[in-house]
């Protein structure tokens, strides 16, 4: 049991302390650019200006965090899994370890995808502070319009259920993103051509599922 | 004992195992040889589990193993010690962890006598000291033999061994041969050794298979090698004129 949790822990590492850096800056950069473009749409409109950091904090939390950061780590984790499994495979590890009665799936791809199913949601939750931090960096400072307007849009209209539906986005494209890159690296056949090709595979259906699945969810959700 | 009966495999269209029947004994090195393709990788992969024959049947002792169930399998399995090719060795771990994985896979011993054990392994294979070396860190040889320490770290009842000396010195191949000789005698354990390096075939050759498209050519031990008028296990194993030369000189022809 120990190894299992040794590996998950490992996985845990891998997966979210090393995402950490490149989910904040898409993150930052998706609520500066937020913030900027929405405040350039409602420029002489009736909307009050405050408006924008509840369009912000919203647009972030139910959609922007949890899809922008989970196809990112599709494309980081994703093809990582499907890479390491793959070369597993390829360097008969895999085999190695089955002959010595190991379930290999047991112990290579759940920790993954437990590990997965721990962290991302983590992330895609400081990815999201760190938008609105980043939406307020971008206009604030920029004089765009006032803090108080933007802190005040942040505290305004505030529904918590916005943010479990965050969580359930985050949850369900963590476990896409994991289980189809290990899917293509664990099940990989051939040589480095292959490798590649199932490395980009999980990439491809792993944004395609997210995509069609955030439809979805939001079907479910919000309608 | 490991048997195995009337083993028939193909690929497609390709019939790679054409009604082999081996049986391979305890405490001797029992060698699948044969040329590139002959098919020894898909009889030792049949032998230990993974890839099914289309027909026939591997027996371990009294066990048919493709009837086994999954946990039957499974501990059979942790009585198999296997050495790829490539070693295998897991490169995230280093050689002390690559050796203690069975262990710490399937014992509830303590981290001390895990230890321990992996101290005896390493020193059973004169690696001692390079507990903390990284795979990438050693020589062919060297993961070679980190190879076997793990292989044998759970003290297997079966080991098996895909082209123990490939990518060696021929110096560095008769230490992996013997090493592995004497492991398979000192403990008693069926050894099945798929090779085509004719220096293992006559140094620990007790028990010799010759694969030939597919078929069994020819059964025997080392001492047989050199009397049998078996044309194709001499085109074989004395492929080359000198090699040629050395028979008809040890023959006194």
């Amino acid at each position: 049991m120990s190894m299992y949790w040794a590996e998950t822990l490992r996985q845990m590492n891998s997966i979210g302390i090393g995402s950490i850096v490149i989910v904040g800056i898409i993150a930052i950069f998706i609520g500066a650019v937020t913030a900027i473009q929405f405040s350039y749409q409602m420029g002489g409109s009736m909307i009050p200006r405050y408006y924008i950091g509840y369009i912000v904090r919203d647009m972030t939390i139910i959609e922007l965090a949890p899809t922008f950061s989970c196809m990112v780590l599709a494309g980081k984790v994703g093809s990582n899994l499907a890479a390491e499994l793959g070369g597993m495979r390829q360097k008969e590890h895999i085999d190695a370890m089955e002959i010595m009665g190991v379930n290999t799936a047991a112990y290579l791809v759940q920790p993954k995808i437990i590990a997965a199913l721990i962290v991302i949601p983590m992330l895609v939750c400081v990815g999201a502070f760190i938008s609105i931090m980043g939406g307020y960096l971008a206009s604030v400072p920029t004089g765009l319009f006032a803090h108080s307007e933007y802190v005040q849009g942040l505290r305004s209209f505030f529904i918590p259920y916005n943010v479990w539906m965050m969580f359930v986005k985050a949850f369900v494209f963590s476990f896409i993103l994991t289980s189809v890159s290990c899917y293509q690296g664990y099940f990989v056949k051939g040589g480095s051509i292959e490798l590649g090709n199932a490395s980009t595979q999980a990439v491809v259906y792993s944004n395609i599922l997210i995509l069609l699945s955030d439809y979805l969810i939001a079907m479910i959700m919000a309608v | 004992m490991i048997r195995a009966v009337n083993i028939i495999k193909s690929f497609g269209q390709q019939e790679v195992l054409k009604d082999v029947s081996c049986s391979f004994e305890p405490g001797k090195n029992n060698l699948i040889i044969g040329r590139s393709g002959a098919g020894k990788t898909v009889l030792l992969k049949i032998l230990i589990g993974l890839i099914e024959p289309n027909a026939g049947k591997v027996w371990y002792d009294d066990q048919d193993f493709f009837s086994l169930s999954k946990d039957q399998m499974r501990s059979l399995r942790m009585k198999i010690g296997m050495l790829f090719q490539g070693s295998a060795l897991f490169d995230f771990m280093n050689v002390e962890q690559n050796i203690r994985f069975p262990l710490d896979m399937f014992t509830n011993m303590t981290l001390g006598e895990k230890n321990k054990r992996v101290d005896f392994c390493l020193e059973r294979v004169s690696l001692t000291g390079n507990n903390s070396k990284f795979p990438s860190e050693l020589s062919g040889g060297m993961q070679k033999r980190v190879g076997i320490a793990r292989a044998i770290a759970l003290n297997p009842k079966y080991l098996f061994c895909d082209e123990p000396n490939s990518g060696l010195d021929p110096k560095t191949s008769i230490v992996i041969d013997q090493l592995i000789s004497d492991i398979t005698k000192e403990n008693n354990i069926i050894t099945v050794i798929n090779t085509h390096d004719m220096n293992s075939v006559m140094e620990i050759g007790d028990n010799i298979f010759l694969l030939y498209e597919g078929k069994l050519a020819w059964n025997g031990s080392k001492h047989e090698v050199l009397q049998s008028d078996n044309e194709i296990l001499q085109g074989f194993i004395f492929a080359s004129p000198f090699l040629q030369r050395l028979r008809d000189k040890a023959l006194n022809k």
